[in-house]
């Protein structure tokens, strides 16, 4: 469907890709839930994915019977505030929380408690590889309940479990600054280690712990168009980019035709990697915001958010600059082990005692990016160290002694050599496979892989 | 009219048989000598209930009331197992709470309301839930969704409302005393109307929790009595800062009945909306009255007040918005009634609610509502700045005629009129009977008023004016 015709840029050259003649403009939104003991707004347990049965953690409030009053939960409104310091935005010391109604079977009261004109955090910024996203506000709501459609003696129903109603869930809106799918996806991961990191969320993707919504439209100068395609409920980091570059294909192509594409929410089916049209959004959803009086303004003291802001730890950012420095790590590498507050304050020991021991950080970072599941357990540095030796440690093996092994193991498999021979060479991989069980757990790969080319180029 | 609905002259001499017709401070007292019996006030009570169900007071009644009593009165706590009425919006668990709405037709709340808790715990006991306007809204109780309810001091008229049930349960003597809530005049119109006590604490003073909601941001439970010295007794058993509504308050409970008798000399009081043409007819009738505080040793003097009408304006676009929000869990989907159930008058409030707060329409009514609601707020200041306490009527005037509301869609804001400045800035207000109409036996009502968290300044005043009257038959024996 895509324009035949070769259209001419500007500066006279033919252009190959219509993508191109676009500009993307994108924000994100992301929900994250956070892991307080309790509900935003009553007593209730928060575990929504650990409760065994549908229901269990509810009460008058979080189900909004008549005479149930919200009693703000003072923990995540100060780990919303310290979210926002993390995204360096700043902080409306007179806040307060406002109701957005609108119905639907999983909200309870009619409206959601939300922020509206003051949030929490507002006005901050995010460093990308493609540079900065600015973070328009970090908002506190409480997220609704669950519907599960199910067949029950025959007939389709439509049922509510509100173990998740009520629930802390904080909104993160960036800019419409983001200008590539990578950037996107790179920007929400950021989030999601940030939000770990403060230990204030789990974030799991597809539990709904963490929820995406991409603002996609595309701009032919650069000014914002009149027009706003959402993409809604993007589970994991992988679709978002999927999603947000199909859109820049979708919408390349109408309009190439000259048309707006519609104002609507769009959702994203996984199998097929395709958006689809949920809704046509021909006004503006009104939700009737004012103030919720149920809950008295928040004040906040200069004090307050200074202590908030120095309760903070060193952050992922900090910490990748800083073993940057201190141990001449690659940022880019080590970026996948900052993830919590405890395993950073591990590898710093990691990373002192192998410089202490003349052993390269580098190369132990990447040993242990090698086994996911290592730092799970519970190590201290020393044991760690202890383990990256004892395993790299290699063993000389007899050379003729090795020959044989290899040579009554690549007899099993001839087909494979075969296809080696005729050039498929990832097969060694599965020769080392086969063969270093035979001779110990420590042998020298490189001392493998010697002898099965020689065996072979025989 | 039965032999329980009782005339002010039928009150004179406390008979020993209408046990009904005690105060609070009375009942505990013969109670303290086992004069009386704690079965002897409930089957007082519980006759003049079955004599006035033609009045449709009760909408329900707690069948375990007198089982509670007796257990209330072993244990020698301060409300000594008396009979209360409450209004049919406090949620009591495992009774029936409708707040007179056709929607609500069925529920039974899983918990009590806290000023209920606390109630109870003081020894006092629901004895049953008072007819209201359907959600609170209205000011007559005829906009109940269960029948009007009539005013016992004439059944030709109205109670009042919202709280109109309480004022007239409390009025007929079928309750020892009992509990309303106000938004904007809910206790004490009616309390006026039907000649009672009538106690809107400072907004924040007593929790809204349990409560069905009508307009979050002014909503003030309280007591209605049948003397000030009780309004006391009982405001001080449900007063105080709750971790389950963060608008009440943590400032400190006095001891209300402490200071009750120190008298108001030295005190300074305002007149207010003498002025206002629809006060002009009734005002004269109060004129020998306003005199009794002059001669008790205050000092009284007319005050110029923002003009009360802006209020009215306010009061509605801010509590229809409220409204149109609180009802909007009503859907019928987890429990009671689907919205085809909403009777005209909440559906009207919904309608307008829902406009006003409406995109294009919000800054227009309800950010410029709040805005007139801060000039209110900083005028009050400003009197309080200079006098103790502002006194007004709490009606323009006597009770209306039934079948009056009728298509009047505003009847109960130009009701309130008078109530609706200082009930949008959360002031506390008392009603206290100041003038009885000898040919249709109705009622008018003081309304005094004082800072926030001053009720015990209101308290004294209306106690030193109920001594220095004749209006109140009841504090005759107190």
């Amino acid at each position: 469907m895509r324009s035949n015709k070769q259209p001419i840029g500007t500066n006279g050259l033919k252009m190959t890709n219509s993508k191109s003649k676009y500009q993307l403009i994108c924000g994100l939104e992301i929900h994250a839930e956070l892991k307080t003991k309790s509900k935003m707004f009553c007593g209730c347990v928060n575990d929504p994915f650990g409760a065994k049965q549908p229901n269990i953690y509810t009460c008058p409030i979080c189900l909004g019977m008549p005479g149930g009053l919200p009693v703000a939960n003072k923990q995540a409104i100060e780990w919303t505030i310290q979210l926002g310091l993390a995204l360096n935005c700043k902080i409306h010391l007179f806040s307060k929380f406002d109701r957005k109604h609108y119905f639907y079977p999983d909200l309870p009261k009619g409206y959601q408690i939300s922020q509206y004109d003051q949030p929490f955090c507002f006005d901050g910024f995010v460093e990308t590889s493609q540079g900065k996203v600015a973070i328009t506000r970090v908002h506190l709501e409480e997220d609704t309940g669950k519907l599960l459609h199910k067949t029950s003696g025959g007939h389709k129903v439509t049922l509510v479990d509100f173990n998740r109603g009520g629930v802390p869930l904080v909104e993160i809106v960036t800019e419409p600054e983001i200008k590539s799918a990578l950037q996107a996806k790179e920007l929400a991961q950021y989030l999601r280690q940030i939000i770990r990191y403060l230990e204030i969320g789990d974030c799991n993707m597809e539990q709904g712990g963490m929820r995406l919504e991409a603002n996609v439209s595309l701009s032919p100068n650069g000014q914002l168009p009149n027009y706003k395609t959402e993409v809604k409920n993007i589970n994991s980091f992988r679709f978002l980019e999927q999603a947000i570059n199909y859109e820049i294909g979708r919408q390349s192509d109408v309009l190439d035709k000259h048309q707006t594409p519609p104002q609507e929410t769009r959702g994203f089916d996984a199998g097929k990697g395709v958006t689809f049209s949920q809704r046509i959004k021909e006004t503006a959803a009104d939700y009737r915001y004012f103030p919720e009086p149920d809950i008295p303004p928040i004040r906040f003291t200069k004090t307050q958010v200074e202590r908030l802001q120095a309760g903070l730890p060193e952050l992922p950012g900090q910490v990748r600059t800083r073993w940057q420095r201190q141990f001449n790590l690659s940022p880019s590498l080590v970026n996948r082990l900052i993830i919590s507050q405890a395993q950073t304050e591990l590898l710093d020991g990691v990373w002192q005692m192998a410089s202490r021991d003349k052993l390269s950080p580098t190369k132990l970072a990447d040993w242990i990016l090698n086994q996911p599941k290592f730092l799970k357990q519970s190590f201290s540095a020393h044991q760690v160290i202890d383990r990256y030796q004892s395993e790299t440690k290699t063993e000389k093996v007899d050379e003729k002694e090795l020959t044989q092994i290899v040579q009554q193991t690549l007899i099993q498999f001839p087909s494979e050599v075969q296809r080696f021979r005729s050039g498929e060479r990832k097969l060694l991989g599965f020769f080392i496979g086969q063969i270093k069980p035979q001779v110990s757990a420590s042998a020298d790969i490189k001392q493998i892989s010697s002898i099965i080319n020689q065996v072979l180029n025989h | 009219m039965g032999d329980f609905l009782l005339y002010p002259e039928l009150l004179t001499e406390m008979n020993p048989k209408h046990l009904n017709s005690l105060t609070i401070v009375q009942a505990l007292k013969a109670l303290a000598k086992k004069q009386i019996s704690i079965d002897e006030i409930y089957e007082s009570v519980n006759l003049a209930v079955k004599n006035n169900q033609n009045l449709n007071i009760y909408l329900s009644l707690n069948s375990q009331a007198q089982k509670q009593a007796q257990k209330a009165n072993k244990t020698n706590l301060p409300l000594a197992g008396l009979p209360i009425a409450v209004k049919d919006n406090y949620c009591t668990k495992g009774l029936k709470t409708t707040a007179s709405a056709k929607v609500l037709d069925n529920f039974i709340p899983e918990f009590d309301a806290t000023v209920i808790q606390h109630l109870q715990k003081a020894g006092g006991v629901v004895l049953g839930k008072t007819n209201m306007d359907a959600w609170a809204h209205g000011s007559s109780t005829e906009t109940s969704d269960y029948g009007r309810t009539l005013n016992p001091r004439n059944p030709d008229y109205l109670p009042g409302g919202s709280s109109g049930g309480t004022a007239a349960a409390v009025a007929a003597n079928t309750c020892i005393a009992g509990l309303g809530t106000e938004t904007a005049g809910s206790i004490r119109q009616p309390s006026a109307w039907c000649g009672v006590v009538g106690l809107k604490p400072t907004y924040g003073r007593v929790s809204r929790s349990g409560i069905v909601a009508m307009a979050s941001s002014t909503d003030s439970p309280g007591p209605i009595t049948k003397t000030v010295t009780d309004a006391a007794l009982l405001l001080q058993q449900i007063a105080g800062l709750d971790l389950k509504d963060s608008t009440t308050n943590p400032v400190p409970v006095p001891d209300f009945a402490q200071d009750l008798k120190r008298g108001i000399g030295d005190l300074k009081i305002g007149l207010l909306y003498h002025d206002v043409p629809e006060l002009k007819k009734v005002m004269n009738l109060i004129e020998p009255e306003l005199k009794v505080f002059e001669r008790l040793g205050a000092h009284l003097e007319p005050v110029k007040a923002l003009d009360p009408h802006y209020a009215i304006s306010v009061y509605t676009i801010v509590q229809r918005a409220e409204v149109s929000s609180n009802l909007a869990r009503y859907t019928g989907v987890r429990y009671g009634l689907d919205r085809s159930h909403f009777a005209a008058e909440a559906r009207r409030r919904i309608m307008l609610g829902t406009f006003t707060l409406s995109k294009g329409y919000a800054d227009q009514y309800y950010k410029t509502a709040q805005k007139v609601r801060t000039l209110y707020r900083q005028d009050f200041a400003k009197l309080f700045g200079h006098y103790d306490l502002l006194i007004s009527l709490s009606s323009p005037g006597f009770a209306k005629k039934i079948g009056v509301t009728a298509g009047e869609a505003m009847f109960g804001e130009l009701e309130d009129l008078i109530l609706e400045p200082s009930s949008i800035v959360g002031l506390p207000g008392l009603n206290v009977p100041c003038y009885r109409d000898p040919k249709t036996n109705l009622f008018l009502g003081l309304n005094i008023m004082a800072p926030m968290w001053r009720e015990d300044l209101i308290l004294r005043a209306g106690y030193a004016f109920e001594q220095a009257t004749n209006w109140n038959e009841w504090a005759k024996n107190d």
